[in-house]
């Protein structure tokens, strides 16, 4: 290992005084292929023979290709305009042999994990890591101890090769491609991820973890995630993003689909911290069956403008969901985020929670629906919306949306708008604290809840990147 | 040595009213000066002027700190070189729990990056010790600040804050209204401790109660915003007995 590049730990990146520190403006990489354009069958084709796919596959993206140019522009998008396909690359394969050694990789690609402190964090307390940068993954690991079990962790192509029967049954199926633009555009161009089994009654007690890495402009970026949980297991999944400063933009456009098969509990975490050159779409749901449970969360900190609904359809009887959505918009940056819950069976749980943060010219856009099937009966629905605007120049809206066909469910729905008034800052300044350093304390307060499932690591690191993010000195530009 | 010099202070409404005019007084290290007045004199206005609360606009006069003047000082800054106020009726913080602000006043003060940073057990547990002794159950120290909170949950916890963070000055704003007379004697034996210790204290009071148990080196009374008398601790005990009316104030409880 190279001087420049020894392993972060995670002590230092506590010590870092900018966010700059964590990556600062994008280098250069080697590639080994990239292809730039306007999103032709050609190009679909010529994704797939570079991937050695089977036939069923090349089909599914042509036919995602064809919805993509005939599904309209979705009317509710804000700001989706800046992105010009035709200019960004829609593949970028980095110049690297996948591996599960953090020392096969080049330096200029193993830093984008290690200044997270990524290497450290999975030796100590994670099952699995998957790798991705642009649009390959380059690491992908799994502890040895979970082979025994059965475990999958593998990368999504791996996966489409040898589990052709289980990949047709759930990829593109919880979420089909024919649901809006972005999905089929997805499914067309879909590349690098993780695909997740769990076997019946296999309890993975550390989190496995995703890690997908931007790392330079006008990249496309489609990853695909997808966890299988047998019945009666149970899993936690953390995703995490990242990226340097850009000098011009990125898009990102993953997919995530969840299987909870009876009494199964998957846990899905997803960290959200790209730089404010990412325009970041995503295509996140999940499916419990019978007795399941699926919890959404996520901390939705970095990028230029974030679309995320994690959502859930209870499709078997007793099922349980709960999505949890944190929105920070700190500046000229645009958070639209909410969540689904369709209870398409009697007996199902869900539980809403949508808590924003805008601040510094910052705008939160919460969409949320709840739908109840008719038959879903004694269903109970229930949605908190809480926005806190941290001064004049900032904006949080909400539009949340009920279908309920069933008279014997229970839906409830509270929100509130906070300030942080004079007198708060007052209070905490006369502690001591500056305004910004007042503001990351009560963001850091917000996302308790999602932090409380996390490794100690990972939460010291996230506390640290809002002190920055709020800080005086430096910040993102 | 705290000292304020023709400190005039207006409070910003639509326009500026003025509410304190030419207020002199000081307090050194380990001296107690109480100051005294009936409602809405300005006494709480003085601490806010003192520690520059947004609204609260110094019109006139200095505030000198070790005779550096710190009157245009932010209010972190002031708390950073060892003011310290304690509210008479605080917020609420939702969202970030008293141990999280205690810990990040702390390393601002010991110039740690990590706000939030845990260097060493022994920080919880001198917090959970001094939560005990003045009276707070260990356990607020986990709830967000104030939140829910009762009047005299509030008040141990404002002081609580005060011995933490070790400032030089506290200026402590009726620290014992709403309490009982024994709460009031653990309050009284907290803030005698400090100022043993060598801390100034600008004790606002209505009654002279707390007095019997904290003695001050001198008392003000403030009304209608001047200082109209100043004297050692009998000045209270005369308050103790007539109240304010020999300043022309009749008070009705």
């Amino acid at each position: 290992m190279t001087e420049a590049v020894k392993a972060t730990n995670i002590e230092e990146i506590l010590r870092y005084t900018s966010i700059d520190e964590l990556y600062g403006w994008e280098w250069e990489y080697s590639k080994e292929i990239e292809i730039r354009g306007k999103i032709t069958r050609d190009v679909i084709e010529e994704i797939s023979r570079v991937k050695k796919e089977p036939e069923w596959m090349l089909r599914l993206r042509l036919k995602a290709l064809d919805l993509f140019y005939k599904l309209p522009m979705p009317r509710w998008l804000t700001g989706i305009e800046e992105i010009d396909l035709e200019e960004l690359a829609s593949y970028v394969k980095p110049k690297v042999e996948r591996t599960q050694e953090w020392t096969d990789l080049p330096d200029e690609i193993r830093k984008a994990y290690e200044k997270l402190g990524i290497p450290e964090i999975e030796a100590r307390f994670l099952s699995g890591l998957t790798a991705v940068y642009g649009s390959e993954t380059v690491y992908s690991k799994m502890k040895e101890k979970l082979e025994g079990l059965g475990v999958i962790i593998m990368p999504m192509e791996d996966a489409v090769k040898k589990y052709p029967d289980l990949l047709k049954r759930y990829f593109a199926r919880i979420f089909p491609p024919s649901d809006h633009k972005f999905s089929a555009l997805h499914v067309a161009l879909w590349s690098g991820g993780a695909f997740v089994y769990v076997p019946k009654g296999v309890k993975i007690e550390q989190p496995i973890e995703a890690f997908f890495f931007i790392g330079g402009s006008l990249e496309g970026q489609f990853e695909h995630t997808l966890v299988v949980a047998d019945e009666g297991s149970y899993v936690h999944f953390i995703e995490g993003c990242s990226a340097p400063l850009l000098k011009r933009y990125s898009f990102h456009d993953g997919m995530v689909e969840l299987y909870a098969a009876r009494n199964a509990h998957i846990k899905f975490t997803t960290l959200q911290n790209w730089s404010r050159d990412i325009i970041n779409f995503n295509n996140k749901r999940g499916i419990a069956k019978e007795g399941a449970i699926i919890e959404w969360t996520e901390g939705s900190i970095g990028s230029k403008i974030t679309y995320t609904y994690p959502s859930t359809i209870l499709a078997g009887e007793g099922a349980k969901t709960s999505n949890i959505v944190i929105g920070l918009s700190n500046g000229p940056y645009l958070k639209d985020t909410g969540s689904k819950a369709i209870h398409a069976a009697p007996n199902t749980a869900s539980r809403i929670v949508s808590k924003s943060i805008s601040n510094n010219g910052g705008i939160n856009i919460y969409r949320g629906l709840v739908r109840i099937n008719k038959g879903a009966y004694n269903s109970i629905a229930n949605v908190e919306c809480d926005s806190l605007i941290l001064d004049d120049s900032s904006m949080a809206y909400t539009y949340p949306h009920n279908q309920i066909e069933e008279p014997t469910a229970t839906v409830s729905h509270e929100a509130k708008t906070g300030r942080l008034s004079e007198d708060q800052l007052f209070y905490l300044a006369s502690r001591g604290l500056s305004e910004g350093e007042a503001k990351s304390l009560i963001v850091i307060g917000m996302l308790k809840e999602i932090l409380s499932d996390l490794p100690l690591e990972f939460v010291s690191i996230l506390n640290r990147v809002i002190q920055l993010e709020f800080s005086e000195v430096g910040g993102v530009g | 040595m705290l000292e304020v010099k023709n400190l005039s202070v207006g409070i910003k409404t639509d326009r500026i009213k003025t509410i304190l005019y030419n207020i002199n007084l000081s307090v050194g290290p380990g001296e107690v000066h109480a100051i005294m007045g009936p409602n809405g004199s300005g006494k709480t206005s003085l601490l806010y002027g003192i520690m520059g609360h947004p609204k609260y606009i110094v019109l006139n006069g200095q505030v000198l700190l070790d005779g550096e003047d710190i009157t245009a000082l932010s209010p972190e800054k002031k708390s950073l070189r060892g003011l310290f106020i304690s509210f008479q009726h605080p917020v609420e913080i939702e969202g970030v729990r008293l141990s999280t602000l205690l810990i990040a006043a702390r390393n601002k003060r010991m110039g740690e990056n990590d706000l939030l940073k845990i260097s060493d057990a022994r920080i919880i547990r001198d917090m959970r010790h001094l939560a005990t002794r003045v009276g707070l159950k260990p356990e607020f120290l986990r709830r967000d600040v104030n939140l829910g909170f009762s009047g005299g949950e509030r008040k141990r916890s404002e002081l609580m804050q005060a011995l933490y963070l070790k400032p030089k000055y506290m200026l402590l704003d009726e620290p014992d209204t709403g309490l009982d007379v024994d709460s009031v004697k653990v309050i009284a034996e907290n803030i005698s401790e400090a100022v043993n210790d060598g801390v100034g204290v600008l004790l606002v009071t209505h009654y002279s109660r707390i007095l019997k148990y904290v003695n001050p080196d001198k008392v003000s009374v403030i009304v209608n915003g001047r200082v109209v008398d100043t004297g050692g601790p009998e000045l209270a005990d005369y308050i103790d007995r007539e109240g304010y009316k020999k300043y022309g104030v009749i008070e009705v409880d």
